[in-house]
C-alpha cells in the first residue's frame, strides 16, 4: 500500500491502518484523530453513534503508540479504530441498549468482546445506536432516535445494528461490533453494502453482552471487506469459561481462508425457500448473478430444500419473545437505570411497574407481553414447546443440506433499504425483513452478508447471505473472499466506494 | 390478610377425627465456598452488600456459571436419600417479580430435578418404644437463594406498611438444594413428631456428608410445612402451606397449631383453602399469607445461559462408593459400643451432641467422660448463648488435656468445671486457663498442715470429737481447709493428713 501520506485516512481498510501503524507510517493516535473528526463533521447527518469517547479513544490509542515505540509487538489490528454496539458493557461507559430505561447505567465490569478488543489493542470510538434491546431491523427503534443510511440519509441502515453498520458504511471507523439474534449483523450489512459475519452460536463469548434472547443471541464482526471482517473476528473469537455456552474448540482459521478465497470444486447449497414471493426484483437479479459468478470461479452450486424454514419466523418471534421477557425483567428501577413514580406515595411493585411504562418503547412491550403470554400456564406447549420442535426441525433441515453442500446461499434480505417510517407501525412487515436469516440463528450456524452489487430499480446494496455448518466459520471467508475479489476485479473497487459523499 | 385469630381445636380431639397428611419442602444452604452461580464468597454475617458481583446481582450481560460442588453435594445428598440421579437435566427459571431477586428470576429445576424418587427413614419414640416411618422423598434439586430484604417502619416488619426497605445481595446467588417429600400419610397423632423428626434427621445426614453446617439460627435451613386433613377412609382434603418454618421446634409446633386449625374449620362448616401460611415463633401459630387460588404463574422455561447437567455414571457410581456412614447406622453402632440405653442416645440426638462425643472419644477420652462434659457444663453453655453445642469455644482437646490433667491428681473435678468456664469465655487453651487462673492443686504437705492447724484451733471442739474416735465428725474440717485452699487441696489427701496429724485411723 505504501506511505499513506496524502490521503484520507477514515478511507482505509482496517488491515492497511494496521500495517501502516505497525510500520510507523501514521501514529494510531492521527488515525484516531482522524476518524474523530469524521464523526464529527458527518454523525450529526448519519447519527451511527450514542456515545463518542474520544478522551479514552485518543488514550488507548497513545497507548498503541507508545507500545510501538518501546519495540513491543503489536497485534493485527492494533490502533485501528472500533465502533461498539451499545448493547456490550464497557466498564466505565455508558450502556443503555437504545432504552431509556438504561440511561445514565455506567456498567462496573468489561464485556469478554471488550476485554479481547482491548487485549488487541483496537481502539474502541464509542457506542454505536441500535434498535431498543435489538429488537428490530431498522433502528427506528431507538429510544435515542433512527441511525440514517449513509447511501440514502432518508432511509433505514438496517437493525438492530444500524449504527454499526452505518458507522462503517459512513468512514466513522473502519470495524465495528454487532450482535446477531436473528439478522442483526446481517441484513444492516446488506442495506449498506458492508460486511458483516454471524459467528457459530458460542463462537464469541456472550459475557457482558446484554441478552435479548440467550439461546439467539451472538456478537460478531462488522467491516467494509472480508479481510478485515475475518482479523476482527479472529480478535473476539475463542472459549471464555464466564460463557457456559462458549465453545470449548479451536477458532476456525477464518484469516487463513480470507487470505485464501477459492471456491473451486467446492458444492454450493441455492436454498429453495429463501426466494421468491416477497423477494425484490433487483435483490433476486443480483442474486441469481452471485450465483452465476461462483459457478464462474468453479464452484458447483445446486438447489437444495429446507422445508421447515416456512415456520421458522413464527417460531423464532416465540422462542425470541420468551427468552426476551425473562431476559428483561431485571430492568425494574431498583437498582440500576431508571427508576419512575418512586414519590413517596406507590409500592414496589407499582415503582417497578411505572418504571417499565415509562422505560421501555412499543416494540419491548410487544415482545414482552407475547412472550409472557407463550411462557403462561396453559399456554406453554402449544406455544413455546412447539417453536422447540421447529427448531429442532430446522436443524434436521440444516443438517441434510450440509450433507449435501459445504455452504448454503440466500440474499440476505428480501429488500434493500427500506424508507425511514415506511414499516415502523406495522410489526410483520418489519419482521418479515428477517425471513432469510432467522433460521440460522434457530440452528446455530456461522453466516455471513457480503455486499453483492446495487438493485437496478433503487441503486441501492444488495447482501449475499453464506451459511456453514456450526464451527466451520472459515468456510464463510473462503467464499467471501473469492466472491470479493471477483467483484472488485469486476469494478475496480468495493462497492462501499459507490456510496455517495455525505 | 385476616388479623384475627383462628379457631382451634383440642389437638387429641382433633386426631380423633381427622387424619392428617403431612409434606415437607426443606431448603438448605450448601457449605460451598462460593457461590452456585460465580465464584463470590459464601461466609454468613459480612457487611451487606459487600460479597457481590456482576452475575449474583443480575447486572445486565453478565452469566452465571455452575458450581461444580454445589452438583456434587447435590447428588451426594440424592445418594444418601436412596434417589435416581438423571443422567441429564436442565436447570430452569423461575420468574416473578421481586426487588429481593437481582434478576426477577430465580434459576432452580422444574420439571428436570437432579435427583428423583428416595426415602429416608426416621425413628420417633412412642408409649410402645420406637416406630420407624418411611418418608418418600419426590425430588432434590439445586437453586439458587435471593437477597435479604430488611423492612423500616410500619409495624408489621413486612414489606407492606413499611417505610422504606434495604436489600443484602450478599445471599443472592447462595446455593440452595430443596427437598420435597411425597405426602406422608398415615401418621395419625404423630404427625408433628414425625415432621420434627424428619427435618432432624436430614439436618444430620446433611452434616455427616459434610455438604451443609445446617446453622437454622442463620437461616441456612427453611421449611414449608403442608397440611391437610381427611376424615378416615375418605379423600384428602385441601392443602395449606406454611413458609419459612426455620427450627426443629416450630416444624413440630407449625403442623400440631394447622391441624388443630384446620379441624375447628371443617367441623364447624368452613372449608379450608388452598393458601400460603406466615408461621410466627412467637405464639405458635400462623395467619394467612397469599391465596394460592390466585397463584402466581412462574412461567418456568429451561435456563437458556446454561448447558444441561449430564452426571456421568462413573462419577455417580464414585460418590455412592464413597458416602459416609449413615446417621442411623452411626447411631445404632455407637449406643452398641458404648452400651447406653434407646433413651440415652435419644438425649444425645436431641441435644446435637452425638457427633462431638463421638469426635471427643475418638480423640482419647472415655465415653462417660465425654458424655458427662459434654451433656453438663458445654450443653448448658451452648444453651444460654442459644449456639450449637459444635460452635463452643472447647474442642475435644481440651477434654483431653483435662482428662489427662484429672488423671495425674493436677486438677480436681471442681477445679476442671473453672478450667472449663475459661476455655469456653475464650480466656485461652487449658493450659493458658490453668496458668492464669492460678488453679494448681495444693499438695504440698506444709501449707495443707497449716492450714489443717488452723482450721482445728477455729473449731476445737470438733478437733476433740476426732481425736476422741470420731472419725465422721472430720469432714468439717477437710470442709473448712478446702475452703481455705479455694477449692484447690486434694480432699482425700487433706483427710489422710488430719487423721494422721490427730493419730487417728478410719
Amino acid at each position: 500500500m505504501g506511505d499513506l501520506m496524502g490521503h484520507d485516512l477514515t478511507r482505509q481498510s482496517a488491515s492497511t491502518l494496521a500495517d501502516a501503524i505497525s510500520q510507523g507510517e501514521v501514529s494510531a493516535e492521527e488515525v484516531t484523530k482522524a476518524h474523530l473528526e469524521r464523526i464529527a463533521e458527518v454523525d450529526p447527518r448519519v447519527h451511527a453513534f450514542l456515545y463518542v469517547d474520544s478522551d479514552d479513544a485518543l488514550a488507548a490509542a497513545k497507548g498503541v503508540d507508545a507500545k510501538r515505540a518501546r519495540g513491543d509487538r503489536l497485534g493485527a489490528l492494533a490502533g485501528v479504530p472500533l465502533a461498539l454496539k451499545d448493547i456490550l458493557t464497557m466498564k466505565g461507559v455508558p450502556t443503555t441498549c437504545g432504552s431509556k430505561i438504561l440511561e445514565g447505567w455506567r456498567p462496573p465490569y468489561d464485556s469478554h468482546v471488550v476485554e479481547r478488543l482491548r487485549t488487541s489493542d483496537i481502539v474502541i470510538l464509542g457506542k454505536t445506536n441500535m434498535d431498543e434491546f435489538a429488537m428490530g431491523s431498522s433502528t427506528e427503534h431507538s429510544a435515542y432516535g433512527p441511525t440514517r443510511n449513509p447511501w440514502d440519509l432518508e432511509r433505514i441502515p438496517g437493525g438492530s445494528g444500524g449504527g454499526s453498520s452505518a458507522a462503517i458504511a459512513a468512514f466513522e471507523a473502519p470495524l465495528a461490533i454487532g450482535t446477531d439474534t436473528g439478522g442483526s449483523i446481517r441484513q444492516p450489512a446488506a442495506v449498506t453494502g458492508t460486511v458483516g459475519v454471524k459467528p457459530t452460536y458460542g463462537g464469541v463469548s456472550r459475557y457482558g453482552l446484554v441478552a435479548l434472547a440467550s439461546s439467539l443471541d451472538q456478537a460478531g464482526p462488522c467491516a467494509r471487506n472480508v479481510l478485515d471482517t475475518a482479523l476482527l473476528h479472529a480478535a473476539i473469537a475463542g472459549h471464555d469459561p464466564r460463557d457456559s455456552t462458549s465453545i470449548n474448540a479451536a477458532v476456525p482459521d477464518v484469516v487463513g481462508a480470507a487470505l485464501n478465497g477459492d471456491v473451486r470444486g467446492m458444492r454450493i447449497g441455492l436454498v429453495r425457500e429463501l426466494s421468491g414471493a416477497g423477494y425484490q426484483a433487483g435483490v433476486e437479479q443480483r442474486f441469481r448473478e452471485a450465483v452465476e459468478l461462483l459457478e464462474g470461479l468453479g464452484a458447483e452450486v445446486i438447489e437444495v430444500s429446507c422445508p421447515h424454514f416456512e415456520y421458522a419466523l413464527g417460531a423464532y418471534y416465540l422462542i425470541l419473545p420468551s427468552e426476551a421477557s425473562s431476559n428483561l425483567a431485571r430492568f425494574d428501577g431498583m437498582r440500576y437505570g431508571l427508576r419512575a413514580g418512586d414519590d413517596g406515595s406507590h409500592s414496589v411493585e407499582e415503582v417497578m411497574a411505572i418504571t417499565r411504562e415509562a422505560g421501555f418503547g412499543p416494540e419491548v412491550k410487544r415482545r414482552i407481553m407475547l412472550g409472557t403470554y407463550a411462557l403462561s400456564s396453559g399456554y406453554y406447549d402449544a406455544y413455546y414447546g412447539q417453536a422447540q420442535k421447529i427448531r429442532t426441525l430446522i436443524t434436521r433441515d440444516f443438517d441434510a443440506a450440509f450433507t449435501q453442500v459445504d455452504v448454503l446461499i440466500s440474499p440476505t434480505a428480501p429488500t434493500t433499504a427500506f424508507k425511514i417510517g415506511e414499516k415502523v407501525d406495522d410489526p410483520i412487515a418489519m419482521y418479515l425483513n428477517d425471513v432469510a436469516t432467522i433460521p440460522v440463528n434457530l440452528a446455530g450456524n456461522a453466516a455471513m452478508s457480503l455486499p453483492i452489487g446495487l438493485a437496478p430499480e433503487d441503486g441501492l446494496p444488495v447482501g449475499l447471505q453464506i451459511i456453514a455448518p456450526p464451527m466451520t466459520d472459515d468456510r464463510l471467508y473462503r467464499v467471501g473472499s473469492a466472491v470479493e475479489s471477483a467483484l472488485v476485479d469486476k469494478w475496480g473497487q468495493l462497492l462501499i466506494e459507490e456510496a455517495p459523499a455525505l | 390478610m385476616s388479623a384475627h385469630a383462628d379457631e382451634l381445636m383440642d389437638y387429641d380431639q382433633a386426631v380423633s377425627l381427622f387424619d392428617p397428611v403431612i409434606g415437607l419442602e426443606t431448603h438448605v444452604e450448601l457449605g460451598t465456598n462460593s457461590k452456585m452461580f460465580c465464584s463470590c464468597p459464601t461466609e454468613f454475617g459480612a457487611e451487606a452488600n459487600t460479597q457481590i458481583c456482576p452475575v449474583c446481582v443480575g447486572l445486565p450481560g453478565s452469566m452465571p456459571v455452575v458450581n461444580a460442588v454445589a452438583v456434587e453435594s447435590t447428588i451426594r445428598m440424592g445418594l444418601a436419600l436412596n434417589c435416581d440421579i438423571a443422567s441429564w437435566c436442565r436447570f430452569a427459571r423461575k420468574n416473578y417479580f421481586y426487588p429481593d431477586m437481582p434478576k426477577d428470576y430465580q434459576i432452580s429445576q422444574y420439571d428436570e430435578p437432579l435427583c428423583t424418587d428416595g426415602y429416608l427413614d426416621v425413628i420417633v419414640p412412642t408409649d410402645d418404644g420406637p416406630q420407624v416411618f418411611r418418608i418418600e422423598i419426590e425430588r432434590v434439586h439445586m437453586e439458587e437463594d435471593t437477597g435479604k430484604l430488611t423492612h423500616s417502619g410500619g409495624d408489621t416488619g413486612r414489606i407492606h406498611g413499611a417505610d422504606y426497605s434495604l436489600v443484602d445481595y450478599n445471599r443472592a446467588g447462595i446455593p440452595l438444594i430443596e427437598i420435597v417429600t411425597k405426602p406422608i400419610p398415615g401418621t395419625g397423632a404423630l404427625a408433628p413428631v414425625v415432621a420434627r423428626a424428619y427435618v432432624a434427621e436430614l439436618r444430620n445426614l446433611m452434616r455427616s456428608l459434610g455438604v451443609s453446617n445446617v446453622r437454622m439460627e442463620e437461616g441456612s435451613l427453611r421449611c414449608d410445612v403442608n397440611v391437610s386433613l381427611a376424615k378416615p377412609g375418605e379423600p384428602w382434603g385441601t392443602r395449606s402451606e406454611t413458609k419459612n418454618v426455620n427450627s426443629l421446634r416450630s416444624v413440630e409446633r407449625a403442623v400440631h397449631s394447622e391441624i388443630e386449625r384446620q379441624s375447628a374449620l371443617l367441623t364447624s362448616g368452613g372449608r379450608v383453602i388452598q393458601e400460603t401460611r406466615h408461621f410466627h415463633e412467637d405464639t405458635g401459630r400462623s395467619t394467612s399469607g397469599r391465596s394460592k387460588e390466585q397463584a402466581e404463574d412462574y412461567r418456568y422455561f429451561p435456563e437458556p445461559d446454561l448447558v444441561p447437567v449430564a452426571p456421568s455414571l462413573e462419577w455417580i457410581e464414585q460418590l455412592r462408593a464413597s458416602l459416609p456412614e449413615a446417621p442411623a447406622a452411626k447411631r445404632a453402632r455407637l449406643q452398641e459400643s458404648w452400651g447406653i440405653t434407646d433413651f440415652e442416645m435419644q438425649t444425645l440426638v436431641n441435644t446435637d451432641a452425638l457427633d462431638v462425643i463421638e469426635e471427643t472419644v475418638a480423640a482419647g477420652v472415655e465415653q462417660s467422660a465425654a458424655r458427662k462434659w459434654w451433656m453438663g457444663e458445654f450443653a448448658r453453655s451452648a444453651k444460654e448463648q442459644g449456639i450449637e453445642l459444635s460452635q463452643l469455644r472447647v474442642r475435644p482437646a481440651d477434654i483431653v488435656r483435662v482428662e489427662a490433667l484429672i488423671g495425674e491428681g493436677a486438677l480436681t473435678d471442681k477445679m476442671a468445671r473453672q478450667v472449663f468456664e475459661g476455655v469456653l469465655a475464650g480466656e485461652g487453651d487449658v493450659d493458658s486457663v490453668i496458668a492464669q487462673r492460678g488453679l494448681v492443686v495444693v499438695s504440698d504437705d506444709t501449707s495443707l498442715l497449716a492450714a489443717i492447724d488452723e482450721a482445728l484451733a477455729a473449731q476445737p471442739d470438733v478437733a476433740e470429737k476426732i481425736a476422741s474416735g470420731k472419725v465422721q465428725a472430720a469432714g468439717a474440717i477437710v470442709g473448712a481447709v478446702m475452703k481455705a485452699t479455694q477449692g484447690q487441696a486434694d480432699a482425700a489427701k487433706v483427710r489422710a493428713l488430719l487423721l494422721e496429724k490427730l493419730g487417728v485411723s478410719e
